[in-house]
């Protein structure tokens, strides 16, 4: 994909000169600076041919871009600001958005030059690396609309869709208070992790003053192919995962299942998607020690190639009444591919982008790992609540899992060239 | 407990290999096993890429190529016992099956649709490599002798279970709470040493021993942990925030007598004619009593009110070294190192945990342990859990 000329640059550009921020000689001597990642990246000659994925578009990318290897996701609290600035956050966000996704700094003189008494407007750990395929993906939370005690802080509150609900509780949850929920979401995603940590950092920093950083995970090692080009990843049980997953070459399977329509209620969302994100800690000392027989049992697929039980290759529809000796199904009652696929949650179905994930160990020596999910969703009340419900009674994986981190947010259209993400909403 | 009841049941259903099935061979152990030998179960043909193979440990790796449920079986020379068999391959799907092969005749046999005498049977011979293979005859006996020991064992905890409950019952129905609170870890015990057994029959170790947070939208939450909170009452801080509600004296005898019912109906499944343990879930269940340890008790999560974690642990342990000790025979015979590890390592974990206390005179409370002192536990449930998790194939193999 081609990089689309960065609309926002010239707003950001003249919002800066008016806040003063730099005087107007300072300006011109930015405009013209030569340190953007991309020219460094190409007059060094380590560039080879980044995909850039362009931030301006109908629809935000992170969704049904083929999926990078490394994710950075963040949830923030917005802090005690008026709508305007929560709107100039926004704006700020997407222009900076709009900059790294093309491979250039956070800000418009980079992290090499600018005033020289000023620190940098771009923490440069990106200056050398292309763009990397980054993208930056922004979703709005139930309590930016109504603020846990009850507050319509921003005059958002009617305009909340039906479809952003809170999530119920699941049995089994064992979330942890410090990784659930948040105001806003950035998903950034690259396939080069130094990139999406930049993207992250600098958004951080952007915000400092009008949204803190609530939680943020890191990820490696993407756990669904959203495209038919990508062979399918394994998560950290060993197995292939998401096969079955929407794919963006199936262009009604997407319309039907992961963007908002006009037809839905909460106009402004239309061409936008609902994301839920759970860290999912996968007890993986106890699932080690599992035979090969419960394992392939538990998932319902062989570990080898991700066949069905039932029998074929990877991509065979499995047979979930196809039976063995004494007439059991090859494909156990409870394991997870018959309870999360569509047939059995009337059709329902969830364009998944999650990461594996290790943060260390825990005071028990146990790896801390596990599946930061994440999905995309027309409907979060019709897709992932009743298949989350279903799989949280009776998947036979449930014995090795636990949610500890959860989250849901409303991620509006893409931006058009030269607005903001999220505009619509705020009559812009 | 473990919120998939069903695991051990469906195993018992699925995994079952007789031990008639089994090579009734001892390896010699540390020989590396060699390229398997392709099968192809075909509509017409069951292929070996080879007539023959040296003794030791052999594997058959078997594809099908039909559109039908194949499995695949080696013979005895006799054409009807069954030394090795792997079954439920699913079409275009591959399996493996190793066994310990000893010199002599053998006929291996596709079997696609699982009727029938099979298709492609052809003659297969193993030669003397010289690697020692120490004849046991009698492993089958043991095999049997094991699960009905195991059966008595499962009886009798679950029958002492039973007097237990009743007692505890009696005293919280009164609202004899200090009595309740002290026969509460002791009762549970019994029940915690045969839990996998309790797991396998599928809706009862929900209604006894749901955690709360287990229980779907819209049950009601029953069992010994509904009146654990009752008798430990959370603070509101630990409550979700919510001041904690005590339960009515109806509710009382409610949840009582559900929980006496509940473990009657548990007596009576094990009191069956047809209920048996087939060796690999005493092994695995072995695994499983660990695992809880692992998942639950050693991160105090189980016992979330009375902080009896070390009781369940210790409960827990027991059941794994009756399982272990039921069939040690014939693990010694297979695979002698194992046997002497294991053995090694109950000890090292059991006197571990009786630095905290024994279920006679009582244990810790979980959240009187140090960080350093849980992690050590730990890592000796880790230190077991992972040889013990190799018993299976070793028994069944």
């Amino acid at each position: 994909m081609p990089a689309q000329p960065e609309g926002g640059e010239r707003r950001g550009l003249s919002r800066r000169g008016l806040l003063g921020l730099a005087g107007a000689g300072v300006v011109g001597a930015g405009a013209g600076a030569g340190t953007d990642r991309a020219a460094m990246a190409l007059a060094s000659g380590g560039a080879t041919a980044s995909t850039v994925h362009s931030f301006y578009a109908p629809h935000q990318a992170g969704i049904v871009t083929p999926a990078q290897d490394r994710l950075h996701f963040a949830s923030f609290d917005v802090a005690d600001i008026t709508r305007p600035e929560l709107v100039e956050l926004l704006w700020d966000w997407s222009d900076a958005a709009a900059r790294m996704t093309a491979g250039r700094s956070a800000g418009e003189y980079g992290p090499a030059d600018g005033p020289y008494d000023a620190p940098p407007d771009d923490t440069g750990e990106a200056l050398d690396l292309p763009a990397s395929s980054l993208t930056i993906t922004i979703g709005f939370g139930p309590t930016l609309f109504t603020s846990a005690d009850g507050r319509d802080r921003f005059g958002i509150a009617a305009r909340r869709p039906d479809a952003l609900v809170d999530l119920p509780a699941f049995p089994g949850d064992a979330l942890v208070d410090t990784l659930v929920g948040g105001d806003l979401c950035i998903q950034a995603c690259s396939d080069d992790p130094q990139v999406a940590v930049h993207a992250i950092r600098n958004l951080s920093r952007i915000a400092f003053g009008r949204a803190a950083l609530r939680w943020s995970q890191l990820g490696f090692g993407r756990t669904s192919s959203t495209s038919r080009a990508q062979a399918t990843p394994r998560n950290l049980f060993g197995f292939k995962d998401g096969t079955a997953n929407v794919k963006a070459e199936d262009t009604g399977l997407v319309d039907d299942h992961v963007w908002v329509s006009p037809a839905d209620a909460a106009a402004w969302m239309t061409g936008g998607s609902y994301l839920v994100a759970r860290k999912i800690r996968m007890i993986i000392e106890t699932w080690d020690r599992a035979s090969l027989r419960e394992q392939e049992r538990v998932v319902g697929r062989t570990k080898g190639t991700g066949a069905p039980l039932s029998g074929g290759e990877e991509f065979t529809v499995p047979d979930f009444s196809a039976t063995g000796r004494a007439d059991a199904p090859l494909i156990d009652r409870d394991a997870h591919v018959r309870l999360a696929h569509p047939g059995a949650n009337g059709g329902a179905m969830l364009l998944r982008r999650g990461y594996n994930f290790v943060d260390g160990n825990d005071d028990l020596g146990r790896l801390n790992a596990g599946m930061f999910f994440v999905c995309f969703q027309r409907d979060p009340r019709r897709q992932f609540i009743p298949i989350q419900r279903r799989l949280a009674e009776n998947d036979a994986m449930n014995e090795y899992l636990r949610h500890v981190g959860s989250g849901i947010f409303a991620v509006p259209p893409g931006a058009r060239t030269g607005s903001y993400v999220g505009a619509p909403l705020f009559g812009d | 407990m473990s919120p998939r009841p069903s695991a051990l049941a469906a195993a018992a259903v699925l995994c079952v290999l007789p031990l008639s099935a089994c090579t009734p061979n001892a390896p010699t152990g540390g020989d590396a096993a060699s390229a398997p030998l392709a099968v192809t179960s075909s509509a017409d043909d069951c292929a070996v890429d080879a007539t023959e193979a040296p003794s030791g440990p052999l594997s058959f790796s078997v594809s099908n190529d039909t559109d039908q449920v194949t499995e695949f079986y080696l013979l005895a020379e006799d054409g009807l016992r069954i030394v090795g068999e792997v079954e439920n391959i699913g079409p275009g799907i591959t399996r493996t099956l190793t066994v310990q092969a000893r010199p002599g005749e053998y006929f291996t046999v596709c079997k696609p649709g699982m009727v029938g005498d099979g298709i492609g049977r052809k003659a297969f011979t193993v030669t003397d490599s010289g690697a020692e293979i120490r004849l046991t005859g009698d492993l089958e006996d043991q095999g049997e002798k094991a699960a009905a020991d195991y059966v008595a064992y499962v009886k009798d905890q679950v029958g002492q279970l039973v007097t237990a409950t009743a007692s505890f019952a009696d005293a919280y129905r009164a609202g004899d709470d200090a009595t309740a609170r002290s026969l509460y870890a002791p009762s549970r015990a019994h029940y915690e040493r045969i839990e996998p057994i309790a797991e396998s029959f599928g809706d009862l170790d929900p209604k006894l021993d749901f955690r709360e947070a287990d229980v779907p939208e819209g049950d009601e939450w029953t069992g010994w942990h509904r009146i654990e909170k009752d008798l430990w009452p959370p603070a509101a801080a630990d409550n979700g925030g919510a001041e904690y509600a005590p339960l009515s004296a109806e509710d009382r005898n409610r949840f009582a007598g559900l929980l006496v019912a509940d473990t009657g109906e548990l007596y009576d499944a094990v009191h069956d004619e047809g209920f048996e343990v087939p060796i690999d879930s005493i092994s695995n269940g072995a695994v499983g009593l660990l695992d809880e340890v692992a998942s639950g008790k050693i991160t105090g999560e189980e016992e979330i009110w009375s902080h009896s974690d070390l009781w369940d642990f210790q409960a827990n342990l027991e059941g794994a070294r009756v399982a272990f000790d039921g069939v040690r025979p014939i693990v010694e015979q297979k695979d002698g190192e194992l046997a002497t590890r294991l053995d090694a390592r109950f000890a090292a974990l059991e006197r571990r945990l009786a630095a905290y206390g024994s279920l006679e005179s009582g244990f810790a409370s979980y959240t009187d342990l140090s960080t350093a002192q849980v992690k050590e536990l730990a890592d000796g449930v880790n230190a077991l859990a992972e040889p013990l998790s190799t018993l299976t194939a070793v028994l069944v193999g």
